[in-house]
């Protein structure tokens, strides 16, 4: 027992030190993983992010002298970036390894045909390209690779195909020399250029055969307008109707296949001169979905162009969007296969890489060094293959993960494809593999203000009013029981007010709109009518309600002004608005009505900010020292102007920051907007419309969108700039809010 | 004070001018006073209301039955009158409808008519002006179903199998009624057996089946999948099979038992229909009943409530599953944000010396609280699902891989998520508890040669034990309501199976679970038939304020009896 207690006491201070160490060491790790917590959702948000806003980048990947002995008319690579696919002038195509240049495949395209003279694609996603052979015959032909997984290992078959062999597809009785092709589900559209510079359209009009399933074709000559200039290039948009013409003088001519005139030539939609600065056209080609034409000028013009209708009812072709090039004279423009993106490749070997919708140049490198000869960019915009005019072929790595975003592309109006002005529009997705994604937070901002400034507007007055009355006017034992019942208000989940507000007030507020109005323009003068009568109303009823119970007494008041608002709201409706007021405002006012609109989404979100604003600024007005409202009764002030001239001035500084912490939680809510709106991302300020947020926006596409997609970012730099808004709201509060507790102190 | 002033001023001057009392600033002050009441009006109306409308869906309503006759055609109709409303005539004729009435209003009703799988809508709006005599027979009958929702008709007979029809016209009303009881008492309990076997038994032999599954990918990527593996794991699966059979038997036998029995009963147009005893829930006549036998239906209808999982597409049923989902995630959650929420606070008020440091962590508290809480849903799906998650399946579970584990929304994701969201309330509410223990009680203790941590662990915290309640319930209350952020980390709108259960490891951390909250918001706006579920948001959006103002009302009884206590240890 003894040499126990001996051997413990020589212990205990030992151990009792390490103890209190280990505990400071401990709790000081604890206290710092609060502010390691903010700081890791700071970054990790940071991380997500900025991807978005990172430049592309090109690295040299394989080089091989010569496979070939000379340059391809037409160069593909196939979504592996493993095969590549190499159309040459004596009628074959070749398949060859991209790494080592070891062909795999040659076949013959149509040699019977003679030479090929020219090739277009139709278009990268459907990988069918169009042969121009010498005997001015044209054949068509798609590529395609199969993937298998023997043992585990995956092999690419890569073939070719003739589509419609049995069609005699003849443009010319001379050699093409540049030829265009366009492919819908019911025709077929080849535009060439011989060498003698006659340039030809010609409509193919598919027919199937129901019980055969076969398919015929009939041929149409399509006779062209006179056209000005020397044919420099052309392009027929996806659904065959526009034939965009570019002379040498950098002129344009943009023809309507669909509409002839009375001779039956086929309409001018637009002329006009492609390039600002002049100079003749280097290079031209079709963005993805067919809709974008993209020139570029020998004086280093780079420009986008597609259709839009202007008020007459006609199309012409609006000069969207110029690219900065530095000057640099591009000479091939390589479209991505799957977004609205291009490579530019320069005459000094220069390489661009663009993005159309965020305008942005992402990468501008010069140190390539390009001969002349064909080039291919890989499906997924990966890869860039080029093979030389003496058979070389070289291949570099892109890396360009995000190229759709840009400060212009989230804030600015951005004119997308198909629109007729520039817009704020935010669509993220859709069902085709061409479309342009819009993500303008334009909208989405507007839309978490609007919901904000609706909120403020019924809750701040409320709020305000309520904490000035509880905390300086109101007899103290019923404020003990008000303020904590409002405060319960606070831990109401908001689930519950967002499905109220969409199941229950929208409804009700479509069907009682008018006693709604009235409720809210009664109730004041109401009140004040009463407050009036009460002072007109002998002493003795008066004394029997003790001072500091007036809300007490209004409670009952104001349940009679709602009874009679709602009661009357019939009669009301059937006097001023024939009965229905919200089909008054439609029809009359022209102002559209949506039954989940900023009115109902103010009311339910007031509910759950005024329990915030409340708080605080009771508190703020409760504290403000007691001798300063005192020395300016004494002074002879009433009441009122007490509380207007010293109490509200001091304790302004806590309502401010109630204010702010009110703004910060309108501004973050999601379950309301996101159940008492129709969450459409609209700019419209009406109160009678509805708005997506920011917040409501996330909830309502992160579920949705890949990880790691631009789609997913995008999504995460709305968190991260809510994030931002209501770090800087609640940073400005809490140093408003310390300096007013030193004020305080000093008093 | 206040009050001495203001009886001064009024024996001054009596009865004022309009213009002398305006300028008095009464009128503002009773404004103000008119915004409190609002506000106290807002809150306790708002409770009201989803007390009523929650709590009375589960009153067996009585039954109208009524002929509509509209353009000389009349019909037979049934059911619960379930909304009433007026409508303009301008209105109700611009829709299309013919009227006979001439007043300006008129009374529209919703009849929840039931029987969708004859009348294909169950609810419909009826003009009150075309209703002849409101009927409640009282042997209406009202059966609750699995499907098709609720069957509103006249009993004519009941088919057990094996046994004569009892029949109405024959054996007479009550006795068959009688009859249609027992069947129903009897077809419960064969269902009842049914779920346990599917639920526990088969369930289990899934489980392990699986694991079996994922024991075998795991030693074939170890390359330890020999020959004796592999026998030893196909006469463990054989056992599994076997035993599933059986059991797979066992519930033939059952389904068969009880899948023709029938009732046949009449529908309001007169047609004779035949259902089957197998899909009825219960059966009852609201009409014949008397107040007691109501109150016992109503007790029934919220046991089942409160006790049984959805069905109907979360349009009927309980919402058990949803509670234990939300219980148990906030269990996890207290579990995990206690000691960090303590930790700190106590390093706020204790250890740190009060300079730029506390400010800043200070400030970083207060801005954690005012985070929108679907940003701590984009963290949590980012960091802890994706990235520590799919880092977890890498190391830990790379046998069931490509399907993901803990990569994946679920349980501890979203536990850990809202632990994040609550810390700061849990900071708040154990600091100001620690700021409230006088320093002398600190100094005391220090002067007898105790340590910091000794004062800290048998001093300061047992008496600071009550505001960490008061924190972590308030932190359980924000969590139990909060919604946004767990739609993106784990919850889902039906989970087949509780988190846990019977199986190893009992406790299912990577499952996903049900939540009230969402519950509510998942129900009221993505469910198909929005009017039948309408009734069930409110049931539960009651249950969970009542949860919630529990709570609350538990952490402000709490923070009043520290309040007293450290009163009494300061004089």
């Amino acid at each position: 027992m003894s040499i126990l207690s001996e051997h413990v006491s020589s212990f205990t201070p030992r151990w009792r030190r390490f103890k209190d160490r280990l505990a400071t060491v401990s709790v000081t790790a604890g206290g710092a993983s609060v502010l390691g917590a903010i700081l890791l959702i700071f970054f990790y948000l940071l991380y997500e992010v900025l991807p978005l806003f990172g430049s592309a980048d090109v690295e040299p990947r394989a080089e091989v002298a010569s496979p070939f002995a000379s340059a391809p008319l037409y160069l593909a690579v196939e979504e592996q970036t493993e095969i590549g696919f190499a159309v040459f002038a004596n009628s074959s195509g070749s398949f060859f390894q991209l790494d080592s240049g070891e062909v795999l495949l040659t076949s013959d395209m149509a040699s019977e045909l003679g030479a090929v003279t020219a090739v277009a694609e139709e278009s990268p996603a459907k990988r069918m390209i169009a042969l121009a052979h010498e005997s001015g015959a044209v054949s068509l032909y798609a590529h395609e690779y199969r993937l298998s997984y023997p043992d585990g290992n995956r092999v690419i078959t890569p073939r070719i195909e003739r589509s419609y062999p049995a069609l005699d597809l003849r443009v010319a009785n001379a050699p093409v020399t540049q030829l265009a092709v366009g492919e819908t589900d019911d025709a077929l559209v080849l535009i060439s250029l011989n060498a003698v510079g006659v340039l030809q359209a010609q409509r193919f009009n598919r027919s199937e055969n129901f019980m055969t399933g076969e398919v015929s074709f009939d041929a149409e000559l399509l006779t062209l307008p006179p056209l000005a200039g020397e044919t420099a290039a052309f392009h027929v948009d996806e659904d065959l109707r526009w034939l965009y013409h570019i002379d040498t003088k950098g002129g344009f001519t943009v023809i309507n296949l669909r509409q002839r005139d009375a001779m039956g030539k086929l309409e001018v939609a637009s002329r006009g001169e492609l390039f600002d600065r002049g100079g003749q056209l280097s290079e031209s080609a079709m963005l993805l979905g067919g809709i974008s034409l993209l020139v570029a000028s020998d004086r280093g013009e780079l420009v986008q162009y597609f259709m839009v209708r202007d008020g007459e009812g006609g199309h012409h072709l609006q000069r969207v969007r110029e690219f900065d090039t530095d000057g640099i004279v591009i000479t091939t423009l390589l479209p991505e296969h799957r977004r609205k993106g291009f490579l530019a490749l320069g005459r000094q070997g220069e390489v661009q890489v663009y993005h159309t919708t965020a305008h942005r140049r992402l990468l501008s490198e010069s140190a390539l060094p390009l001969g002349g000869g064909a080039a291919a960019i890989s499906p997924r915009a990966d890869a860039l293959l080029l093979v030389d005019s003496d058979g070389s072929l070289r291949s570099w790595h892109i890396d360009n993960e995000h190229p759709d975003i840009s400060w212009s592309a989230l804030w600015t109006e951005v004119w997308y494809e198909s629109y007729d002005e520039p817009e704020y529009v935010w669509q993220s997705s859709a069902s085709d593999n061409d479309f342009e994604p819009k993500y303008s937070f334009a909208p989405l901002a507007f839309g978490t203000l609007k919901a904000a400034f609706y909120t403020m507007m019924i809750a701040a007055p409320l709020a305000i009013c309520g904490a000035i009355y509880t905390a300086y006017f109101m007899a103290p034992a019923l404020r003990r029981k008000i303020k904590p019942m409002i405060e319960l208000m606070e831990a109401l989940p908001t689930v519950i007010l967002g499905f109220l507000a969409g199941l229950w007030l929208a409804p009700l507020i479509e069907d009682k709109l008018t006693a709604v109005i009235t409720l809210m323009l009664a109730l004041p003068f109401g009140v004040i009518l009463f407050a009036f009568l009460w002072s007109r109303l002998p002493r003795a009823i008066r004394s029997w309600v003790p001072e500091g119970w007036h809300a007490a007494v209004l409670i009952p008041v104001v349940i009679f002004i709602g009874y009679a608002s709602f009661a009357s709201n019939d009669v009301l409706e059937l006097l001023l608005f024939n009965g229905d007021m919200r089909n008054w405002i439609t029809s009359e006012l022209g102002i559209s009505f949506d039954q989940r609109n900023a009115l109902v989404v103010g009311i339910a979100m007031g509910m759950a900010v005024i329990p915030t604003i409340f708080s605080i600024s009771e508190d703020a007005i409760f504290s403000v020292p007691k001798h300063l409202s005192y020395g300016s009764l004494a002074l002879g002030a009433t009441p009122w102007q007490t509380l207007v001239g010293v109490v509200i001035p001091t304790a302004s500084p806590g309502i401010f920051s109630g204010l702010m912490i009110g703004l910060g939680r309108a501004v973050g809510e999601t379950m309301i907007v996101l159940m008492a709106t129709g969450n459409t991302p609209i700019i419209d300020i009406n109160i009678f419309e509805g708005m997506r947020t920011l917040s409501a926006n996330i909830a309502v596409e992160v579920p949705e969108a890949e990880v790691d997609s631009t789609h997913y970012r995008v999504l995460f730099l709305a968190a991260f700039v809510l994030f931002m808004f209501t770090f800087m709201v609640n940073t400005v509060a809490e140093l408003v809010r310390q300096r007013l507790r030193i004020k305080y102190g000093s008093l | 004070m206040n009050k001495m002033i203001d009886e001064q001023e009024l024996h001054n001057d009596q009865a004022p001018g309009v213009k002398a009392w305006l300028r008095s600033g009464d009128p503002l002050i009773w404004l103000n006073g008119a915004a409190v009441s609002v506000c106290v009006i807002a809150v306790v109306g708002l409770l009201l209301l989803l007390a009523v409308r929650g709590l009375s869906h589960f009153w067996p309503a009585d039954v109208l039955a009524v002929t509509v006759s509209y353009q000389g055609q009349s019909r037979e109709l049934l059911g619960e009158v379930v909304e009433e409303v007026e409508v303009s005539g301008g209105q109700l004729r611009e829709a299309g409808f013919e009227l006979q009435g001439s007043g300006p209003f008129f009374q529209r009703t919703l009849l929840k008519q039931g029987n969708r799988d004859f009348l294909g809508t169950d609810f419909t709006w009826l003009i009150d002006e075309q209703f002849g005599a409101r009927r409640f027979p009282a042997d209406l009958l009202v059966v609750e179903r699995l499907d098709w929702g609720n069957f509103y008709g006249y009993l004519r007979g009941v088919n057990r199998l094996g046994e004569a029809p009892i029949t109405v016209a024959e054996q007479g009303e009550a006795t068959t009624l009688a009859a249609l009881q027992t069947l129903i008492a009897d077809t419960v309990a064969v269902r009842e057996e049914i779920d346990h076997i599917e639920q526990g038994a088969i369930g289990t032999i899934n489980y392990d089946l699986e694991r079996l599954r994922l024991r075998e990918r795991g030693l074939e990527l170890e390359g330890r999948l020999d020959a004796l593996a592999q026998a030893e794991l196909a006469s463990e699966r054989a056992e599994l099979e076997l035993r599933f059979r059986e059991l797979q038997d066992q519930l033939y036998v059952l389904y068969d038992s009880i899948k023709d029995h029938s009732y046949s009963a009449e529908l309001a147009d007169g047609r004779v229909v035949t259902l089957p005893i197998a899909k009825v829930v219960r059966a009852y006549q609201p009409n014949a009943m008397n107040v007691p036998a109501k109150m016992s239906m109503y007790g029934k209808r919220l046991w089942e409530f409160l006790s049984q999982p959805p069905r109907e597409a979360n349009t009927e049923g309980g919402i058990f599953p949803a509670m234990f989902g939300t219980v148990l995630m906030v269990i996890l959650m207290s579990i995990i944000v206690t000691p960090f929420g303590v930790v700190a606070a106590v390093y706020l008020r204790e250890y740190a010396s009060q300079g730029f440091v506390t400010r800043t962590i200070r400030v970083a508290v207060n801005n954690l609280a005012g985070v929108p809480s679907i940003v701590y849903g984009v963290f949590g799906l980012g960091f802890f699902v994706y990235f520590v998650g799919g880092e977890l399946d890498q190391l830990f579970f790379p046998a069931s891989l490509p399907r993901p584990t803990f990569g994946t929304p679920g349980l501890m994701w979203a536990s850990l998520t809202l632990a994040l969201l609550t810390l700061p309330v849990v900071i708040v509410a154990t600091e100001e508890g620690l700021a409230r223990i006088p320093s002398t009680v600190r100094e005391g203790s220090l002067a007898l040669g105790a340590t910091r941590a000794e004062t800290l662990w048998r001093v300061v915290l047992p008496m600071a034990s009550p505001a960490m309640m008061t924190g972590l319930i308030l932190a359980v209350a924000r969590a139990a309501g909060e919604v946004a952020p767990l739609m993106l980390v784990g919850v889902v709108k039906l989970a087949p199976t509780l988190p846990l259960d019977a199986n190893y490891p009992y406790l299912h951390l990577d499952q996903k679970f049900m939540h009230l909250g969402f519950h509510i918001y998942d129900v009221g706006f993505q469910s198909p038939n929005v009017e039948a579920a309408r009734p069930l948001v409110y049931a539960t959006a009651f249950l969970l304020v009542v949860i919630i103002a529990l709570l609350n009302l538990t952490a402000v009884s709490l923070r009043n009896r520290l309040r007293e206590r450290y009163k009494s240890l300061e004089h």
